[in-house]
């Protein structure tokens, strides 16, 4: 019995017993993410600092680089690919994934829109100072 | 440095004569029943079987005896309440002081859904999922009787809160800044909180467990599309544990923080949010509710497929629908707080996707109807659950779908027209399709059936008293009754509540009608046992296990080559009888060993969060430590697996040749 | 009725098994790290609430000092690169595993503990420095959830030390056994997905804090 009929782990490079000349993982992929990791972290920090871009279109930027990081995390360290082995894995990190979004962008979505139909502060504190 | 924290003799309140009563026969009670294990030596034989139990079927077993205790609590809270608007009509004041009914009703919220609910599904869905799916356990057998343990920790901490200190007065749900120190300065709502945080970590460890038994573990040929419904929806049902429940400790402990530690995230002043819990809460909230409804939708297309003798109606539509409201669910919790002052753009929204999340629903209601419609349908008490669902859930639906339109919730938002809709749904939902459960499992779970005429007669009372006890709350709601009223002025309304008391007095009898079932039935067990382990020709693979199975489920794991695994085995078999039968080559089988790490954690959780609840700092620092040194000691341990040799499991097979199928 | 006959031994079958599902039950180690996956998906959630909560309170500084005015941009560079440094050392540890090196996973596991404590230290020093500044989660609603979401980060930095060190006793006392190797999986799991958490924060919160 052997893993090919199963999935793989994840975060596994695992070798099947019976696979031939497969090169087992090395030191390379974890490098070459380290570099790239490397790269796009030194790029938001310029990003976040430099006057050469237009300011809106920082934070985007800022997410776009994180998004970029991310991906080279799970490529290079965590092994998720899209081979049919690891179609659990990455359903489950898709599943995840809309589940932050929801939250995350509900919510903002959300309380931003409440907080606008709230008094602003200076009139709430008047309120609150008249007794 | 008090010793003691908070805590102090006035914390019992020996003032309260109804509380005393409570807390007196609550304690009287657990002694009685301790004694009389202890007495009668059965205690090496719980602690071996039961308590360090890491068997799936046990352990589910365990969660539905903690929920039927605590379906008694709560409804004894429904008692009170029901009581109290009875008489406190006009001028009149009851029996329940404010600060009293006000926790009476928290309580019963919290306890209904996190220790009677979720408990149900659970156990019911720990006992048969794995069964079903033709393993020998969970992925997880001790992280499994470690949620146990949680969970009985949180109904612990909470039934202790009756007779120590106080529970909190917020409503179950407890909206800042109500529910802050300032306005709530005693320790009852700690006890929910540090209760639920508990029993959550519980909770979410069960759904990491659900998850990878049924996507990892099934048997040999049992492909997604071959999985009996009932898997598929614990699947849906277990995703939404994973995806909400983490959001509920999140909020939790942004108030839990607040409280102990003076931040400010829901404060009245420096900037704090109170709607951001609002919105928080119910992100949970909605999902919870789809996590309690799934698996008992399961539960009903089990039961009609089974009792109908057909196989279920459109099966690739109902495992479509079970995973789009998975993705829905998280899609309409604002319709929880409509009128909390969103633009009418984000209403609008929220209350559409409200009723689209009505329509896979409505196909499931259609299966199973098509699964009936043309089926020879025999009348037992869990197609009675099923059919008396049916009927009452399509409209508490309908009520639903009037609320999801912002204007008209802005009229009934916290009447008791709301109430009378969420009962509506999850009474007939969630609560009967575990009576169905319990009814359609006891004899693989025990090896005798219930019986089957008071059977009848306590469904009756439920569906009887059920309505008696909530239509009259859609008139009160129209007519302007808010919810959660210690006392009113409005004499209309006296009536209504007279029938809705007399409707809860209707499925008290419906309870008391369900403990004679109990005992009736295990007085006549042996006239009711179970013989073929098959008692209602089932058609998925628990029924081809002994009643009750072994610690091993299957001798040898099933070969899944259809749908409806074991019907099409039984109809194979009738082919090929007249056969010689071939001799059977049993194998030893590996079984992960008991472990007390279960209790141990249970212990520690509870001494940690009675601890934190009363500010005794040196005490909840021994809970946490404790629980990490219970938890290195497990890690190890060297035995964590037991041998069952293959002649014991030859021997148990032979001995149950009529009932075992493999 | 002897259905017995009829059912065949649970065999796996290479050639019948068509996929992955009808393979029946998977091994052990694919079972504990997806069971392991599920968990981090579901602490990933948790920080997400965390996150909409900063989201919305990031601007509720009551008056008082916000990001651009608090945060030590030098203090993060140097924390974001001792954490990925980190997690190059837990990758090279997983392959000293894999090729059963003892020394090497020894070697790897101190490097990884070594940074992962660097990156605790200065962050502790930052909320110390905050603190001494009257910058306390106290203060306002933007601080309580800083500190908040931070904090709950650096709290499983924290775990995942302890958890290593205490892997290591395992790894000392029992061996490379199967069941330490899973562990050691589910460890490196963890690792990694804190510094993807620490991604998102060092992006959301500080990157774009100072430059609000």
């Amino acid at each position: 019995m052997t893993d090919t009929h199963y999935d793989r782990a994840p975060g596994d490079i695992s070798i099947s017993a019976d696979a031939d000349r497969r090169t087992p993982p090395d030191v390379g992929i974890y490098t070459i993410g380290l570099a790239l990791a490397v790269i796009l972290t030194a790029t938001s920090f310029w990003v976040a600092n430099t006057s050469l871009l237009w300011p809106p279109g920082v934070a985007l930027g800022l997410v776009v680089l994180a998004i970029a990081q991310m991906g080279v995390h799970l490529v290079f360290f965590l092994h998720i690919t899209t081979g049919p082995d690891n179609t659990n894995n990455v359903l489950a990190l898709a599943f995840g994934v809309l589940i932050v979004l929801l939250v995350v962008i509900g919510s903002l979505v959300i309380m931003t829109n409440l907080n606008d139909s709230m008094m602003p502060p200076s009139e709430l504190m008047n309120l609150h100072m008249q007794h | 440095m008090n010793l003691l924290g908070k805590l102090s003799w006035s914390a019992i309140p020996f003032d309260q004569p109804i509380v005393m009563g409570a807390s007196g026969g609550m304690i009287l009670g657990i002694v009685f029943v301790l004694g009389l294990v202890t007495l009668k030596g059965y205690v090496p034989y719980l602690w071996r079987e039961w308590i360090t139990s890491v068997d799936h079927k046990r352990i589910g077993v365990m969660y539905l005896v903690l929920a039927m205790l605590m379906l008694l609590r709560g409804f004894s809270d429904a008692i009170m309440m029901r009581a109290q608007l009875a008489v406190a009509a006009g001028g009149a004041q009851g029996y329940l002081p404010p600060e009293h009914f006000d926790q009476i009703f928290s309580a019963h919220g919290t306890i209904m859904i996190f220790f009677v609910a979720m408990p149900l599904v659970i156990g019911l869905m720990n006992f048969a999922v794995p069964l079903q799916l033709g393993i020998r356990d969970m992925a997880f057998p001790t992280l499994n009787s470690v949620s146990l343990g949680l969970t009985a920790s949180g109904i612990l901490l909470t039934n202790v809160s009756l007779f120590i200190g106080e529970f909190a007065k917020t409503g179950w749900v407890a909206y800042p800044p109500l529910s802050e120190l300032q306005f709530s300065p005693g320790v009852g709502v700690d006890y929910y909180l540090w209760s639920l945080q508990i029993s959550g970590v519980g909770t979410l460890l069960t759904g990491i467990n659900f998850v990878t038994t049924i996507l990892k573990t099934r048997a040999p040929g049992m492909s997604y599309m071959r999985m009996p419904v009932f898997c598929w929806t614990a699947l849906a049902s277990n995703l939404l544990i994973v995806a909400a429940f983490p959001v509920l400790t999140a909020a939790l402990s942004m108030l839990l923080l607040d409280r102990y530690l003076d931040f400010h995230f829901f404060s009245v002043d420096a900037g704090g949010n109170a709607m951001m819990y609002v919105n928080l809460f119910w992100v949970w909230g909605h999902p919870e509710v789809y996590i309690l409804v799934l698996p008992a939708f399961g539960i009903y297309s089990e039961v009609s497929a089974t009792f109908s003798g057909k196989p279920l109606f459109g099966y690739r539509s109902m495992v479509a629908a079970t995973m789009v409201i998975c993705v829905l669910a998280y899609t309409v919790w604002l319709h929880h707080f409509f009128t909390m002052g969103a633009s009418a753009n984000v209403n609008a929204f929220f209350g559409v996707a409200s009723m689209i999340i009505a329509v896979p629903t409505g196909v499931k209601i259609f299966n199973w109807l098509f699964t009936m419609y043309g089926g020879r349908v025999r009348f037992t008490v869990p197609v009675l659950w099923t059919i008396g669902f049916m009927v009452t859930f399509v409209l508490g639906g309908l009520t639903g779908i009037l609320l999801a339109v912002p204007p008209v919730d802005w009229q009934m938002h916290n009447s008791v027209f709301l109430v009378a809709h969420f009962h509506h749904v999850i009474i007939p939902g969630v609560v009967f399709a575990a009576f169905a459960g319990y009814t359609y499992w006891f004899p693989k779970a025990f090896g005798f059936k219930l019986d089957e005429r008071w059977g009848r007669r306590a469904f009756w009372c439920w569906f009887i008293g059920f309505h008696v006890a909530f239509m009259p709350l859609y008139v009160l709601g129209l007519m302007g009754m808010t919810r959660r009223l210690q006392h009113y002025d409005v004499l209309a309304w006296h009536p209504w509540l007279l029938v809705a008391a007399a409707g809860v007095a209707i499925i008290f009898a419906g309870i008391v009608c369900q403990i004679v079932q109990l005992v009736v039935s295990i007085g006549a067990r042996e006239e009711l046992r179970d013989v073929t382990g098959d008692p209602w020709n089932g058609r998925t693979l628990e029924w081809s296990t002994a009643s009750p199975p072994p610690a091993w489920n299957f001798a040898v794991l099933p070969r899944v080559a259809e749908r409806d695994a074991y019907w099409t085995m039984k109809r194979l078999a009738r082919a090929k009888q007249g056969e010689p039968a071939q001799a059977r080559e049993y194998s030893a089988i590996e079984l992960p060993n008991s472990s007390a790490i279960g209790l141990v954690t249970a212990f520690f959780a509870v001494v940690g969060g009675f601890a934190l609840i009363w500010h005794i700092w040196w005490m909840a620092a021994f809970g946490v430590f404790g629980a990490f040194v219970a938890l290195i000691v497990f890690a190890f341990r060297d035995e964590d697996e037991v041998e069952i040799p293959a002649e014991r499991i030859g021997q148990f097979e032979r001995m149950h040749k009529a009932e075992v199928t493999l | 009725m002897n259905i017995a006959a009829v059912i065949e031994e649970a065999e796996v079958h290479h050639d019948t098994a068509s996929n992955a599902g009808e393979a029946g039950p998977a091994p052990k180690r694919i079972v504990v790290a997806y069971g392991f996956w599920i968990f981090l998906l579901s602490d990933i959630v948790m920080f997400s609430a965390l996150f909409a909560a900063y989201a919305v309170l990031a601007r509720a500084t009551a008056g008082g000092p916000g990001g651009a005015e608090l945060f030590n941009q030098t203090s993060v560079a140097i924390e974001t690169a001792c954490l990925l440094a980190s997690s190059y050392s837990c990758g090279l540890m997983a392959l000293a595993i894999g090729s059963r090196r003892r020394g090497g996973t020894y070697l790897f596991a101190l490097v990884t503990f070594v940074l992962g404590a660097a990156f605790l230290a200065l962050e502790l020093r930052e909320f110390s420095d905050m603190i001494a500044r009257g910058a306390t989660p106290q203060s306002s609603a933007f601080l309580s959830a800083f500190f908040t979401l931070v904090g709950c980060h650096g709290l499983h930095v924290t775990a995942g030390l302890i958890w290593l060190a205490v892997m290591m006793a395992q790894l000392a006392i029992k061996g490379l056994r199967a069941n330490v190797e899973r562990r050691l999986i589910c460890f490196s799991l963890f690792w990694h997905a804190l510094d993807i958490v620490w991604v998102w924060l060092f992006t959301v919160v500080y990157l774009m804090g100072v430059h609000a």
